[in-house]
């Protein structure tokens, strides 16, 4: 299978409250890639991961954002997952009452309907997960705990993967799904993401540590500063702003 | 004035004639105690809400409408299959139609190891039944304190009697259901006072499904009380499930009383009524004593239910969880009151009281009242009530996962009936328990 654009951003202006915090984002992102999007705090990562997956507090004020070369910003935040768009949230939503398991169901059952395949019984789902939760390193008391709630803050981002694992969506965003992890659940968190790497899919990982890409090998590095992307690069970039930090980026960016 | 008190003045009047008829057969322990409980109602009158513990409840509809006692019905009563709706499965059950026991629908009253699960009336009777009866009845109830508890104490006549032996286990729940025939006798709607006894003895183990249903839509007024008494050790649960008609009225307490190391669960489902007012008052009185309050009520239309609630932590070493959640559609109305009570010398006490209540129309309306009064100084209280509508972060977290929004807000609606669903142990109850929870919501 060729290489495509599953993502295209161009000139995203977003706002919150009336404050504008997306000030013209271009972006590309093509199947079988995995692109890094680093940058120093409040600089608009998480709002430009959040606009993508449509949370309704942000208004888009300009620009376009095409996914598969239909129009993103006109679907309804249901029907991009139910299109392939994944977000993994920075900070996961917990919901008394109601048990992992019946909410994963649910999800795949709303995906599954919308792609015109069969429902999946509890039984079915059942064994379909097993498979899933092995290779997050869970046993199967998390299904029939309540979604998130009582979980560590690492249980939550296991959490967002296993859903990644089992949603299985082309485009994958992960809104610092590293922050707050140790070594051995950011390793797990980094093979799960890495495993479900396809030539037909692409992942966006919004990072501000440098740590999660020794683990997964970004194809595209940018940094986003101030609300658009001020540099792009390979996966050296990252390095190099590991090591230099970045104040450097934004005097290069006020020079040029 | 005149009118307040002819609206008691009609009950002791029923009083009279109910002395003099139907309950003329009884002992004189119990004759007494009706009488003294008949002057106390006269006395205290139906509350209003000029009272601190009414504020948020008028009874103006019970006090003004001009109820009969129900007398036992001859004819019409219903089928066993119309029962079954009502129950869990096919273990021992207890049937009442307008606050009397309606053997053809009951079990047999002594069950295997010597436990007793039957009418109190027939209790009464024997010498045995009655000594227990008068070693328990009316004294945890606090009816001296409470004009609706003293109306049902001096009509007290019949309701359920169970008595588990101590060390025994009753292996399938008890099913204890009061129905209402809903049907108004010639000088209008009825009333009956049903009064039940449960009492589980040292080391035994028990679990009675309470069911208050009607059998058809009309108006009446059920006016009951249970008094739970768990001894040392014991362990007992406790399911009070509210069906009545939706232009019923409903009061009811429950009464119980913990002895040492024992442990007793609640489990409240309110859905019926147009006016329900359930107390519940929990003494801990033995040390290491646990308590689960663990209620639901889901209420549309124009329903009003008030739960007040009582936990009295008289002795150290207990603790006492408490979770009331509240799903208010329409132009609903819930009221929720946590009293904590610990008393002096009550060390240790351990107590977390938590009330939730989501508001699905913007009409509809819940108030909620956290009480702490303590007087021992080594304790652990927490509490905490929330009144709200459906949080948008979680239906946009559900929607970023494929989920309609009417199916996010029905999922999330759903899980806060479903997470008092999950305190509840036995799995026939609780599945029986989440149909209807789910009937109500539609479709969750």
């Amino acid at each position: 299978m060729s290489q495509h654009p599953l993502l295209q951003v161009k000139n995203l202006h977003a706002s919150i409250e009336g404050r504008e915090i997306l000030t013209g984002v271009d972006l590309t992102v093509n199947t079988g890639e995995v692109h890094a999007i680093m940058g120093p705090n409040g600089s608009g990562k998480s709002t430009l991961a959040q606009v993508l997956a449509g949370h309704p507090a942000y208004a888009v004020t300009a620009g376009q954002v095409l996914y598969e070369g239909n129009d993103l910003l006109a679907m309804a935040p249901e029907v991009r997952a139910r299109e392939g768009v994944f977000l993994a949230f920075q900070y996961p939503v917990a919901i008394r009452g109601i048990t992992n398991a019946y909410f994963l169901r649910s999800a795949v059952n709303a995906i599954r309907k919308h792609r015109g395949a069969e429902e999946l019984g509890p039984v079915e789902f059942m064994d379909a997960l097993e498979e899933k939760l092995k290779v997050i390193g869970w046993d199967s008391s998390y299904l029939t705990r309540p979604v998130n709630e009582g979980f560590s803050g690492g249980e939550k981002k296991r959490n967002e993967i296993l859903q990644l694992a089992v949603l299985d969506p082309k485009l994958a965003i992960l809104d610092e799904t590293d922050s707050g992890l140790d070594i051995d659940a950011l390793k797990t968190v980094a093979k799960t993401v890495d495993k479900l790497r396809r030539p037909d899919n692409a992942t966006v990982l919004v990072t501000h540590y440098y740590r999660i890409l020794t683990h997964i090998e970004p194809d595209v590095v940018h940094v986003l500063a101030g609300g658009k992307i001020v540099k792009s690069g390979g996966k050296e970039l990252a390095l190099e702003l590991e090591e230099k930090g970045y104040d450097w980026l934004r005097e290069e960016a006020v020079v040029t | 004035m005149t009118e307040v008190a002819d609206r008691t003045a009609r009950y002791v009047a029923a009083f009279e004639a109910f002395a003099r008829n139907g309950a003329s057969g009884a002992p004189e322990w119990l004759r007494e105690l009706r009488r003294g409980a008949i002057a106390r109602f006269a006395e205290l009158g139906f509350p209003t809400t000029k009272q601190e513990e009414w504020r948020f409840t008028s009874v103006a509809p019970i006090a003004e409408a001009e109820f009969t006692l129900a007398h036992a019905p001859r004819s019409q009563l219903p089928a066993p299959s119309d029962i079954e709706r009502l129950c869990v499965g096919a273990g021992p059950r207890v049937v009442f139609v307008d606050g009397r026991h309606a053997p053809s629908l009951s079990t047999p009253a002594d069950l295997a190891a010597g436990v007793r699960a039957g009418s109190l009336a027939s209790a009464l009777r024997t010498d045995a039944g009655s000594g227990l009866a008068r070693a328990h009845l009316a004294r945890h109830a606090r009816w001296r304190d409470s004009a609706f508890a003293a109306l049902n104490t001096a009509f007290l006549a019949d309701g359920a009697f169970v008595h588990v032996p101590a060390n025994t286990t009753l292996a399938s729940p008890l099913e204890v259901v009061f129905l209402s025939t809903g049907r108004a006798g010639s000088d209008g709607p009825i009333v009956s006072h049903p009064r039940s006894l449960i009492v589980v003895e040292r080391g035994a183990r028990a679990a009675v499904v309470e069911t208050y249903a009607a059998l058809s839509d009309g108006v009446y007024w059920s006016n009951a009380v249970t008094e739970v008494v768990v001894g040392e050790g014991a362990s007992a649960e406790l399911y009070r499930v509210q069906q009545e008609g939706p232009d019923s009225f409903q009061v009811g307490t429950t009464h119980s009383r913990q002895e040492r190391d024992s442990y007793l669960a609640l489990h409240v489902l309110t859905l019926g009524a147009a006016l329900a007012r359930h107390d519940i008052n929990a003494v801990l009185d033995g040390p290491g004593a646990e308590l689960i309050l663990n209620g639901l009520y889901l209420l549309g239309g124009a329903q009003h239910a008030d739960h007040h609630t009582v936990i009295d932590h008289a002795q150290p070493h207990c603790a006492s969880h408490e979770f009331f959640n509240g799903v208010l559609a329409e132009r609903a109305h819930g009221v929720f009151n946590g009293r904590i009570i610990v008393r002096p010398g009550a060390q240790r006490t351990d107590s977390k009281q938590t009330n939730n209540n989501l508001l699905l129309s913007t009409e509809a309306r819940a108030d909620s009242q956290p009480q702490l009064e303590i007087y021992a100084d080594d304790v652990k209280c927490t509490h905490g009530s929330t009144v709200g509508p459906i949080d948008q972060t979680q239906l946009y977290y559900l929607r970023s996962r494929g989920l309609s929004p009417e199916a996010a807000r029905s999922i999330l609606t759903y899980g806060f009936g479903a997470e008092i669903l999950d305190r509840m142990r036995h799995p026939g109850v609780r599945d029986r328990l989440d149909r209807l929870v789910r009937a109500r919501l539609g479709g969750a």
